[in-house]
């Protein structure tokens, strides 16, 4: 392991409960080292830069498959990189959540072998039934790319859920754990997306905040998980059954939002900052 | 039991391994190529014949095989000719063609894993139910996909013949066939900058072992096969003792088959950019095989047989 690796990391990249080899790669590629040198900079975002409120770990399961599913809050990908660090840092043993990436990760140089080596595979069914049936922790965000292309006012909404996770928790009997990610609406404050010019560098949307890059204030983030939701179910249920399913988790992580919400502005009332 | 074993393309390295294990084993083994194998083992007769021409139905005829392992097809991708489209196709179908005329049990056709090809919105493990995708931008697999899907179609052709699919993953070894050991012959060898796909890769002798354990037990069906977990394929690069060298895409058609890098079509691009990883979990269901080569040693084998100079 590189020595810029901070021993917090190291200790926990030791203790991850995945199948590498000789040469430090599981069956899926994803690497010690690189994962190690992700969490570097995760754990100072997570640890240092942010202050971080993460409640409901114990919902998180330590083995086993289970599917973290949450709403997206921010222009970038902050609330996948809290979660990952969550599970990584604070969970024993530790856990390497693994999120469904867009697909245009795949297909960008250097991005594409950064998101492979850590675990993020591109949003594939088939991905997420293999990582599953592997007793993998998967991380969904079912608003999709449409999610983190939220406005600030609309930071605390949920847009429109798929229904392709419910269909892979119901063929693959999967728990589900809800959590709500409060304050990345905050942090990145979007106030405009550049569709045009992000289709034209093979991404969905550049987001623009006031002060143009997307770079992160140093606020306050709150994550919290739910108890786990189990459903019954083959996957192959109609729309209709499917739908009702999905509704459910959407309220719930809608309530989660909005609990999460209260108990930010009582401590922003109360001076707790 | 002791079968009569009938091998089109024995005198390739798979081709020998695979002759030589069979004969081993106690079976009458013998071969039709159009290349020699001047000193064959004992219990292995070879005829240097094309499959296609009308005296190696003879050999049918005569032999009278229970079992045909198909190795007679040009798998490497650095070359694209007439000549291989006609062997791929038309030696397949006369293949088949004889089997059926003369009541062959069961026929093991050994086809690769880029069958499936290479993509980006491409699953990173492959099932064998799974289509070809990316032949439009890599048409020099289309011979070897159409030979693969005419072998798959006997399973309903002929049902009276028991077909066996392979798509084996890239093998290495001390022939140094293959199109990954021409892949790793120079002293430096290229990555698509910004890219490090996944490689999978067994041993040559596993390869053969593969093929002999689905001749000894006959399976239906279409099957992966492949050996150790994939690594990345800058590992492969350094572990076979050679040197990685990233190029800007742009670069390759400028850089590639001069400078010491290795010839590669366009197409091939693909490949170094997105992995192309079998599951082999039917075939060792069906069959119980399992590698005996590790990764670590199959390379570091191919390193010491073939060092840079």
């Amino acid at each position: 392991m590189s020595i810029l690796v901070d021993a917090e990391t190291a200790e926990r990249v030791a203790r991850l409960e995945l199948p590498f080899n000789s040469f430090g790669f599981d069956p899926y590629g994803i690497s010690r080292e690189a994962v190690a040198r992700a969490m570097i900079m995760a754990r100072l975002m997570y640890r240092k830069y942010f202050k971080v409120t993460v409640r409901g770990l114990e919902h998180v399961p330590p083995r086993g498959r289970a599917m973290l599913v949450g709403n997206h809050s921010g222009g970038v990908a902050l609330d996948a990189a809290i979660v990952i660090s969550a599970v990584f840092f604070d969970l024993n043993p530790p856990r390497l959540a693994q999120g469904m990436a867009e697909k245009f990760i795949n297909r960008t140089p250097f991005l594409s072998k950064w998101a492979n080596r850590t675990g993020h595979f591109t949003g594939l069914p088939e991905h997420a039934a293999r990582l599953l049936r592997d007793e993998r922790l998967l991380l969904v965000f079912p608003e999709g790319a449409r999610g983190t292309a939220k406005l600030y006012p609309e930071r605390h909404s949920l847009v429109q859920f798929g229904t392709g996770f419910m269909r892979l928790a119901l063929e693959t009997r999967t728990p589900i754990i809800p959590f709500a990610f409060l304050g990345g609406g905050d942090a990145i404050p979007t106030v405009f997306n550049a569709y045009k010019l992000g289709r034209a560098i093979g991404a969905p949307y550049i987001p623009f905040t006031p002060w143009i890059v997307p770079i992160p204030l140093p606020v306050r983030l709150d994550l919290r998980f739910g108890p786990p939701m189990h459903f019954e179910g083959t996957g192959s249920e109609n729309d209709d059954a499917v739908s009702l399913h999905v509704e459910r988790v959407k309220q719930t992580i809608s309530q989660m939002i909005d609990d999460g919400v209260a108990e930010r502005s009582r401590r922003y009332l109360t001076d707790e900052r | 039991m002791t079968l009569r074993v009938l091998i089109p393309g024995i005198s390739g390295a798979v081709g020998r391994m695979v002759a030589t294990r069979l004969a081993a084993a106690g079976h009458r083994v013998a071969g039709i190529d159009r290349r020699p194998w001047p000193y064959p083992p004992a219990g292995v007769d070879v005829y240097q014949v094309d499959i296609r021409k009308r005296n190696a139905e003879d050999i049918f005829r005569r032999f009278r095989p229970q079992s045909v392992v198909h190795l007679a097809t040009v798998t490497h991708l650095m070359e694209r000719s007439e000549d291989r489209y006609r062997i791929n196709l038309d030696g397949t179908r006369a293949v088949f063609r004889h089997c059926n005329t003369y009541g062959v049990g069961h026929i093991v056709f050994v086809g690769r894993h880029t069958y499936y090809g290479a993509a980006a919105d491409a699953p990173l493990y492959h099932g064998e139910e799974e289509p070809p995708m990316g032949i439009d931008k890599f048409p020099e697999l289309a011979d070897l996909v159409a030979a693969d899907l005419y072998a798959g179609s006997a399973l309903w052709r002929h049902p009276g013949l028991i077909t066996t699919v392979l798509r084996i993953c890239y093998t290495l070894g001390p022939s140094g066939q293959g199109t990954l050991a021409r892949f790793l012959r120079g002293a430096r060898v290229p990555l698509v900058l910004g890219f490090d796909p996944l490689f999978q890769l067994m041993h040559e002798e596993d390869e053969a072992r593969a093929i002999c354990t689905a001749v000894e037990n006959p399976v239906r069906g279409v099957f992966n096969v492949a050996g150790p977990p994939p690594v990345p394929l800058s590992v492969v690069i350094r572990q076979a003792g050679r040197t990685p060298v990233p190029l800007p895409e742009t670069a390759w058609r400028v850089m590639l088959g001069r400078f010491g890098f290795p010839a590669l079509s366009r197409g091939a691009v693909d490949h170094l950019k997105y992995p192309v990883i079998v599951d082999s979990s039917a075939f060792l269901q069906a069959t119980g095989f399992r590698h005996e080569h590790g990764d670590a040693r199959t390379l570091h084998e191919y390193r010491d047989t073939f060092p840079v100079r």
